[in-house]
């Protein structure tokens, strides 16, 4: 009985380990919210003018546009800069090793971008560059230190910098202020940043849509199916006892 | 005779067709008490089913190509008319099999499946784990991501411990300095069909084995003991149609929980597929935190737990490989008079309960990386997990058993 209280007592204790080994970094919840359309054709917009540049997402055709409700027609006319068929994939013309020479690090691709990194993740990195003149680009972040990416969004948050305080012997950041207003408000700029993220979470796997639905009828089939098989057994098995 | 009795004839003449049948359906006798731990074994031989018949289709679509591997396993998912789906289930089933496995083999030990008769059922599916574990390994290179990469690159550094050979082993291993395309193309020819025929010949064997000496139950006793005037077992019903239904049911429940995974949650919080693994392999750039998945991380929690000798990780791998060569000696270890848990004493449900807790526990650890702390639990689990199997012979002897009863119960 001792050894299994001490034992007990152990397993009460793995969860502190877990906890104590990992960073503590916090991450602000992303608006996920893939049947929102609109969100996801307003962070496709900015998806293909902002990121798109320098970032390829060489898994996405395109044409794939049309499932969050885009037709060719739009897809043509509003958001083909590079590519000359909707049918293509959304490539860039910078080659990796521009990317090096130019950012220290080729910008990675896009396309499950979403699946590495996770929305919350992607949605707190995008809301959290600041200035800082000792790096190359003139810019840093809270969540990725020393990144290689500048800011590529500052017209539209404009500037943060870091309000520091003191943890024992070190300064750590505690949190961003606006020092230069950008063309948007704070708020309005939480929210383009959701509806790229949104777009970036939905682009990440394109069928995860459809693939929700077709679970509901397979599971609806399943449970029917459940029903008679349980009573074609209970049948057969009758006269086993 | 019908058309139908003269063409079965026609056949039987000349295969047994209608012999095998009845061999191994209509007239093999299963113990009428099986419960719901049963399930797993016919549940094992579907999901082997699954992987089979979705791993040819992926096989038309993957490139297996270190430039290609990547970018196809992602036009599987959006150019491949239902090519998500396959994907889904192929690496859904992968971890699917070994929780029906693992519930399988925990199974065998609770109701004393591996002992005499049923030696060598034990071993061949002792050797059916290690071959779907070699599979799994296998297979986890394909998509060649960072989690791939660098979980093949321990994995075969492994070998690289072992003394004197082990550095021109793993060259050979890998075909290669480091993994690579070399290494990427006979991965991927051994899990498309070196290793599925060895599970497939295994799986035959296990079965037939299985059908000579019959199946055993939770009461641990043997039904052929008593049988009626036809020789059948008074405690035995025909596989077929009573286990057939019955798995029905089995299979269904079984695909609503693989449907709610592949559905709803296909990267199962990241144990069935690694957030990490969708970032395309980069021999430049090690992870910060390598851990491969789920069904390897008690293995791997043994391993790391063993301290290096004269800097010299083969010491755990040597444990490791011991952990897992224990499980075919088990038939000889225990000297329990009873079979079944039921008729046990409080000794060896002690000992079982210690165990699996153990197991689950390396498992956890394993998927964390290793703090002084957690290398402390993880030896204390590795020392029981030993003792489990090496102090069998000592305390099942020991043990107060209750009698079995002569006939099934329930």
């Amino acid at each position: 009985m001792k050894r299994l209280k001490n034992l007990l007592f152990l397993l009460a204790a793995v969860p502190v380990v877990a906890f104590a080994s990992e960073a503590n970094l916090h991450l602000d919840k992303a608006p996920v919210n893939l049947a929102d359309q609109e969100s996801l054709q307003r962070g496709a917009r900015m998806f293909v003018n902002y990121c798109l540049n320098c970032h390829s997402a060489s898994s996405m055709r395109y044409s794939r546009l049309q499932d969050i409700g885009l037709t060719e027609d739009q897809i043509k006319e509003n958001l083909l800069f590079t590519a000359e068929k909707p049918g293509e994939l959304m490539k860039v013309g910078m080659t990796k090793a521009d990317g090096k020479t130019w950012f220290g690090a080729t910008p990675p691709d896009l396309s499950v971008i979403a699946r590495s990194r996770g929305a919350d993740w992607l949605y707190t990195y995008l809301r959290s560059f600041y200035r800082d003149d000792s790096r190359p680009t003139g810019w840093n972040n809270v969540v990725f230190d020393k990144v290689g990416m500048p800011h590529v969004l500052w017209s539209l948050q404009g500037e943060m910098a870091p309000v520091m305080k003191k943890e024992g012997e070190h300064e750590v950041i505690e949190r961003l202020e606006l020092v230069k207003p950008g063309s948007v408000t704070l708020a309005e700029y939480d929210a383009m940043v959701g509806d790229l993220v949104n777009y970036l979470t939905w682009m990440s796997e394109p069928a995860q849509v459809q693939r929700k639905q077709l679970g509901v009828i397979v599971l609806a089939f399943l449970a029917i199916f459940f029903v008679v098989a349980y009573y074609l057994k209970k049948e057969f098995w009758k006269d086993i006892h | 005779m019908s058309a139908m009795q003269k063409l079965m004839g026609w056949v039987d003449d000349r295969f047994p067709l209608t012999a095998t049948y009845k061999a191994h359906l209509s007239e093999y006798y299963a113990p009428k008490n099986f419960n719901f731990w049963y399930f797993f074994g016919s549940l094992a031989l579907l999901v082997l089913v699954i992987q089979i018949v979705t791993g040819i289709f992926l096989t038309m679509n993957y490139k297996p190509d270190a430039e290609l591997a990547f970018t196809s396993v992602e036009y599987i998912m959006r150019d491949v008319d239902w090519g998500w789906l396959i994907r889904y289930m192929h690496s859904t089933g992968a971890s699917m099999f070994f929780v029906v496995v693992y519930l399988h083999m925990f199974r065998g030990l609770m109701y004393g499946s591996y002992r005499k008769p049923r030696e060598l059922i034990w071993i061949f599916g002792v050797l059916i784990y290690l071959a779907l574990m070699a599979e799994a390994f296998l297979g986890y290179l394909l998509p060649w991501g960072q989690m791939s990469f660098w979980g093949a690159q321990v994995i075969v550094n492994l070998f690289a411990a072992v003394p004197f050979i082990g550095e021109d082993l793993s060259i050979w291993i890998r075909g290669d300095y480091v993994i690579s395309d070399a290494t990427l193309n006979r991965f991927f020819a051994f899990h498309v069909i070196a290793l599925p025929l060895v599970l497939i010949a295994l799986v035959a064997v296990h079965l037939v084995a299985l059908h000579e000496v019959g199946s055993n139950n939770p009461d641990g006793v043997e039904i052929k003991k008593k049988k009626d005037a036809n020789g059948i077992p008074l405690d035995g019903i025909p596989f077929h149609p009573y286990y057939t239904v019955k798995d029905i049911v089995g299979v269904v429940v079984f695909l609503m929980v693989f449907s709610a995974i592949l559905f709803f949650a296909p990267e199962m919080g990241g144990y069935f597929l690694e957030a990490a693994n969708f970032v395309p392999a980069d021999p430049l750039k090690t992870p910060a935190h390598i851990a491969p998945l789920w069904y390897f991380t008690p293995f791997y929690a043994i391993l790391r737990a063993v301290p290096p000798l004269f800097g010299s990780q083969f010491p755990g791998v040597m444990a490791m490989g011991l952990s897992i060569v224990l499980l075919f000696f088990l038939p000889w270890l225990d000297r329990s008079k009873v079979k079944s848990i039921r008729y046990r004493g409080p000794i060896y449900k002690i000992a079982l309960a210690l165990f699996i807790v153990s197991f689950v526990g390396l498992g956890y650890l394993g998927l964390l990386p290793a703090t002084p702390v957690a290398t402390i639990f993880a030896q204390v689990f590795s020392v029981i997990y030993f003792l489990f199997f090496l102090l069998m012979p000592w305390y099942t002897s020991i043990d107060k058993t209750k009698p079995e009863p002569e006939r099934v119960t329930g």
